[in-house]
This record gives C-alpha cells, sequence and structure tokens, in this order.
C-alpha cells in the first residue's frame, strides 16, 4: 500500500506538472496583455514596453515558468492585478469558506443520499424504489440556479422566512447559520441527486446477488441480511464517488456563491476570469486541480480498506 | 456540474449485437419498443420532442421577435391574454425567447455532444484496439484534462478566448472526450480478442474496419444511453455559464442568461427569473428521463 501511494504520489506531481505548464503556457505567451491590462488603455505603447521589461516579462516564457513554480511551491502566487493584493492572502481565505459550505453540505448529503439509496434499492422496482428514483432522477435535473431560483422564490420572496443573501457578515439582518440554510439546501438538492442514484443501483446489484438469496433462504431476517451482508458491499463503489463529490463541492459551489453573493473560491475564480485576472486564475486551477488528485488517491486507499479484495 | 463515469459491465456489451437490430429499420423497432414500455422514457421522449419542435418551427411558433424592446408594456409585466408568460425588463416577450432559446440550446449541446462522441469513440476505439504506448499516451492526456474541475476549464478558456458559441462547444467537446474514450476503449479491450474479431484479421481487414465496423457497433447501447445523459449535462453546463455571465454573448435569447438577467429583480417580478428556470429544468428532465427508460430497457435485452 506505502508503494502504490507513493506511485500514485509520483503520478500526481507529473499531472500537476502538465496542468501548470498548460495553464502557464495559454496565459503567458502573450506577456504584453498583463502590462497592458495594468497600465489601463490610454498607455503608451513604449511605457508598455518598459513595464514589461521593468517586471520581467521579456525572457523566455520557460524560464518564467519555473521561477513562478519555484516560488508557488513556497506558497507565493503572486500580486493579483485585480484586486491589488498578494494572491495568497485571497485564496487561502476565500477556500476557507467554501470549505466550510462543502463541509456543511457533504455532512448533509452524504447520510440522506445512503439512507434513501439503501432503502430504494433493497427492494428492486417497489413503490419507494420507484418515487426515490423518480425524486433522484429530478433533483439532478433541475440546475443549481434553477433550484436557487425555485427555493429564494418560495422562502424569500414569499415566505420571508429566509435571507436572500449571505455575505456571512453579522451586520446583515441575519444570523450566520440562517445564511448557510439556502445555499445548503441548493446544494444538497442537486448533489443528492445523483448520489442517491448511484448508492441504489449499486444496492440493486448486490442484492441480486445469490449470496443474498441464500442468506434470506437459510431464514435470516430481511432486515439482517440487508443489514449484515449487503449493506457493506452495496457502499463501495459509491464511496469513490462520494469522495468524488468533493472536487464539485471545492470548484462547483460558483453557481451556489454567485446565487447568495457568499464570499467563496468559485466566485473568486469567476471574477479573477472575467477581469483576466492572471494570477488569480493560475493560481485556483492549481489549488482545485490538487484538490481532484488528492481525493483520488483517498478514494483508492479507502476503497482498498473497504474491499479486501483489492489488491494493487 | 456532476459528471457520470459509468464504465461498462463487461459481460452486457456482448448481448447487443445479434438481436434484429443490424438494420436502420430495427433500430427504429427498437427504440419505438422501449419508449412504449417504459413509461419514464416515454415522457423524457415526449418533453424533449415538443422543444425540439418549438425549437425547429421558432420563426412561425413564437408569437413575438425575441429581441424586441418595448418600454411601455414594463408597466404591467405580467401574464396576459397577449402576452402569455408576460414581458421581461426591456419589455421582450418571454415566450418568444423561451422558443428561440431552445433553438439556441438545442444547436449548441447537442453539436457539442456530438462532437465529443466523434472524438471520444476515435480514440478510445484506438487506445483500447492498439494498446501500448498509443493507449497510455491518448488515457493519460485524458487523465490530465479530467483533473481540471470541468468550471475551471470553462473560465480558464473564456478568459484567453472569450465567450462564443464555438468556445463553449470546444470546451465541452474536450472535456467529454475523454470520459466517452474511457467508454469505448473499455468495450473494445472486451470485444477485441472474440473470434469474429480474430477472423476480421484473417481476412485481411484492414484496423480502421475491423475497428468501426466489428468492434463499434458492440459500443452502441452504452453511447446511446450516454449521448442523452451528456445532452441533459450540457444543457445545464450552457445554462450555467450563461448564469454566471460567461456564455452566449447578449442579444442571443439563452436560457441562463434570461434568468442571470432578471435575478436581480426576483423581489419585484418573480415570473421573470422563474419562468426560464422552469424551461430549462423541463428540458433536462426530459433528456435525463429519457436516458433512464433507455438504460432500462436496454438492460432488460
Amino acid at each position: 500500500m506505502l508503494r502504490y501511494s507513493a506511485k500514485q504520489l509520483l503520478n500526481m506531481a507529473l499531472t500537476l506538472f502538465a496542468v501548470s505548464f498548460l495553464v502557464f503556457a495559454l496565459n503567458e505567451l502573450s506577456p504584453g496583455d498583463v502590462t497592458r491590462k495594468i497600465l489601463g488603455p490610454y498607455a503608451s505603447q513604449s511605457q508598455v514596453d518598459h513595464l514589461t521589461r521593468e517586471m520581467g516579462l521579456d525572457r523566455p516564457a520557460i524560464v518564467r515558468y519555473f521561477e513562478y513554480m519555484g516560488r508557488a511551491l513556497t506558497g507565493d502566487f503572486g500580486d493579483s492585478i485585480y484586486y491589488r493584493q498578494p494572491v495568497s492572502t485571497l485564496i487561502w481565505d476565500r477556500l476557507g469558506n467554501t470549505l466550510l459550505l462543502a463541509a456543511i453540505s457533504f455532512a448533509v448529503i452524504v447520510p440522506l443520499s445512503v439512507l434513501l439509496g439503501v432503502l430504494a434499492g433493497m427492494r428492486e422496482r417497489g413503490w419507494f424504489d420507484r418515487a426515490v428514483s423518480v425524486f433522484s432522477s429530478m433533483c439532478a435535473s433541475i440546475p443549481e440556479f434553477a433550484m436557487g431560483v425555485f427555493l429564494l422564490g418560495i422562502f424569500v420572496v414569499w415566505l420571508g422566512v429566509l435571507p436572500g443573501t449571505s455575505p456571512l457578515r453579522a451586520d446583515s439582518g441575519w444570523a450566520i447559520w440562517m445564511q448557510f440554510v439556502l445555499p445548503v439546501l441548493v446544494v444538497t438538492f442537486y448533489d443528492a441527486g445523483y448520489l442517491i442514484a448511484m448508492v441504489r443501483s449499486s444496492m440493486v446489484e448486490v442484492m441480486r446477488q445469490p449470496y443474498i438469496r441464500t442468506a434470506l433462504l437459510k431464514g435470516n431476517s430481511f432486515r439482517n441480511v440487508v443489514a449484515k451482508h449487503a449493506l457493506r458491499n452495496a457502499l463501495i463503489t459509491p464511496f469513490t464517488v462520494i469522495l468524488l463529490q468533493l472536487n464539485y463541492l471545492v470548484s462547483g459551489l460558483v453557481v451556489v456563491e454567485t446565487l447568495f453573493a457568499y464570499p467563496g473560491f468559485g466566485r473568486l475564480m469567476l471574477e479573477a476570469a472575467l477581469a483576466k485576472d492572471i494570477a488569480v486564475l493560475e493560481a485556483g486551477t492549481l489549488i482545485a486541480v490538487s484538490v481532484t488528485m488528492l481525493t483520488q488517491l483517498f478514494g483508492d486507499l479507502g476503497y482498498m480498506a473497504l474491499d479486501p479484495r483489492i489488491r494493487v | 456540474m456532476t459528471e457520470i463515469i459509468h464504465d461498462v459491465p463487461a459481460g452486457r456489451v456482448g448481448v447487443i449485437r445479434d438481436s434484429a437490430q443490424s438494420t436502420p429499420a430495427g433500430l427504429f423497432r427498437r427504440i419505438y419498443d422501449i419508449l412504449t414500455r417504459s413509461p419514464i422514457g416515454t415522457i423524457g421522449g415526449a418533453i424533449l420532442l415538443t422543444w425540439t419542435l418549438l425549437a425547429i418551427f421558432a420563426p412561425w411558433v413564437a408569437p413575438y421577435s425575441p429581441t424586441k424592446i418595448d418600454p411601455e408594456l414594463i408597466a404591467d409585466p405580467y401574464p396576459s391574454a397577449q402576452h402569455w408568460l408576460g414581458v421581461d425588463h426591456l419589455g421582450r416577450d418571454i415566450l418568444s425567447r423561451l422558443i428561440w432559446g431552445a433553438r439556441t440550446v438545442l444547436t449548441v449541446a447537442p453539436t457539442a455532444v456530438l462532437g465529443a462522441v466523434i472524438l471520444g469513440t476515435f480514440l478510445g476505439l484506438l487506445a483500447g484496439y492498439r494498446g501500448g504506448i498509443v493507449d497510455a499516451i491518448i488515457m493519460r492526456v485524458g487523465d490530465t484534462l479530467l483533473a481540471f474541475p470541468k468550471i475551471i476549464l470553462y473560465l480558464i478558456i473564456i478568459a484567453k478566448f472569450g465567450a462564443s458559441a464555438f468556445n463553449i462547444i470546444a470546451v465541452i467537446t474536450l472535456s467529454s472526450a475523454p470520459i466517452i474514450a474511457r467508454i469505448v476503449r473499455g468495450v473494445t479491450l472486451d470485444i477485441k480478442n472474440r473470434d469474429y474479431v480474430a477472423a476480421a484479421r484473417m481476412r485481411g481487414e484492414s484496423a480502421l474496419f475491423i475497428m468501426f465496423v466489428e468492434i463499434l457497433p458492440n459500443a452502441r447501447g452504452p453511447l446511446i444511453v450516454d449521448f442523452f445523459l451528456r445532452l441533459g449535462y450540457t444543457t445545464i453546463a450552457i445554462g450555467v455559464l450563461g448564469f454566471l455571465g460567461v456564455g452566449l454573448p447578449p442579444p442571443t435569447p439563452d436560457w441562463g442568461g434570461m434568468v442571470k438577467e432578471a435575478y436581480g429583480m426576483i423581489f419585484v417580478w418573480p415570473h421573470m427569473t422563474i419562468i426560464p428556470s422552469l424551461a430549462i429544468s423541463s428540458l433536462v428532465i426530459g433528456a435525463n428521463f429519457l436516458a433512464t427508460g433507455l438504460r432500462e430497457a436496454s438492460l432488460d435485452g
């Protein structure tokens, strides 16, 4: 398992290297853009050239790339030209907010999906299974922004019991915990719709196995068979998928953050893209890709721990 | 924007080949059978068909021009006998914008998905059939693309090249093709050692012939289901981009963009955001229901 982890880490480093190079190349091959952006449209070409030289942007891209990566490894991602502060202070703060929202949503989504998925899948094509399948399929089909609009219409515009924005400030007139209700609900509906379907189909697959029938025919109660024989095997496949949701929860929250003016990582990336703030985009991409790869690694390790038959 | 990455169960792929569906008529018969057998599939198909017809006949069906601004109508923007779904904050008829918006999304989404299917199928066949270094390179590049969270890939491309229909299609094609390649590769690995493939090789058929004529038909079942699922996800993706303000440029009637433009006015005129939200949800539900129906039917055999 140790050798496997080391190999995966090496693999990860290579992919991260490829990704960082791609992003760097895409954004930095035309260095005039950055200085033009800083000086504004009315600066003369000679001023632009001067600043380009001063910032060292006229040197070969490959040299600047290794310089950038060297500094990035120490946590220094340069300065944001749009927010005019170091990228590192900006990004960790926003990432913290997003992780908080992601953690709360995760704590709601996982138990809910496992419960509904298992209950639906244990009696395939029963009425509960049908109902849950239609429900989860609908949830996964409604885009987050549409779900946000519906919930906002009901709870904010119509009933007026929840805040419509979640800036996470105490002075907005609503308690902080109430500001979390709608964002978490929107994420939960969308993501649980998908997870429930995963857990259900895995459960259905397991319940069709001969050993389940054997256990039932031996006179075990249905309840007992589900809890002791089926559950563990049914949760192995969804486990990785559940972990992969962490990726979605890191960058995919951009819609929810935009809906509710939540100061998170996804919205930072969106604003950076709109303002062509390359330093922020680069750093954010590296972080997001690292999160993806780390969850994949943990997913594989957890997979092996859950299923002793899998060895690498 | 979650993504389904389903692996094809190896035992099942062989089943699809031998039935009567090798002729186009047989295929249609089978689709008809599936639709009548699965109520969910039928509902999904009906929704999808309705939007498709509205999109095709938009110029004749839409009661008004989707871009005609009429400031006088804003005094009473709610649904009325003249404007069935009301008008938006610029006095544009919402029903007409929905119908023309269907045309936008039903052009961009299927094109993007088809691009991804073609590219992914080709790469998957190549990787699975050739194996070795070709396989390693293709799958490695695909994994790198998949490592990007999708939305961030969009944002980078759009920050660099700007928002346009072409860029949206390109990004969706690039980010979906690796997943399709994985499905097709799985089928190819399963099939390529069968006797009839060996027989074709003995006959001296070219690699291209074997890949496309002998192996590819086996991937048809999983690919058709995946196509409709992906159509749903792509519709969501296009809507999300519009909502974030990085979708198709403004005068184009685009459902996500309609929600974004009126979102600030949800407290005053909620119908302007709720109606396009319902439209996009119904289209995605249609695509997903149809995919569910097709999958159920194909598992039943």
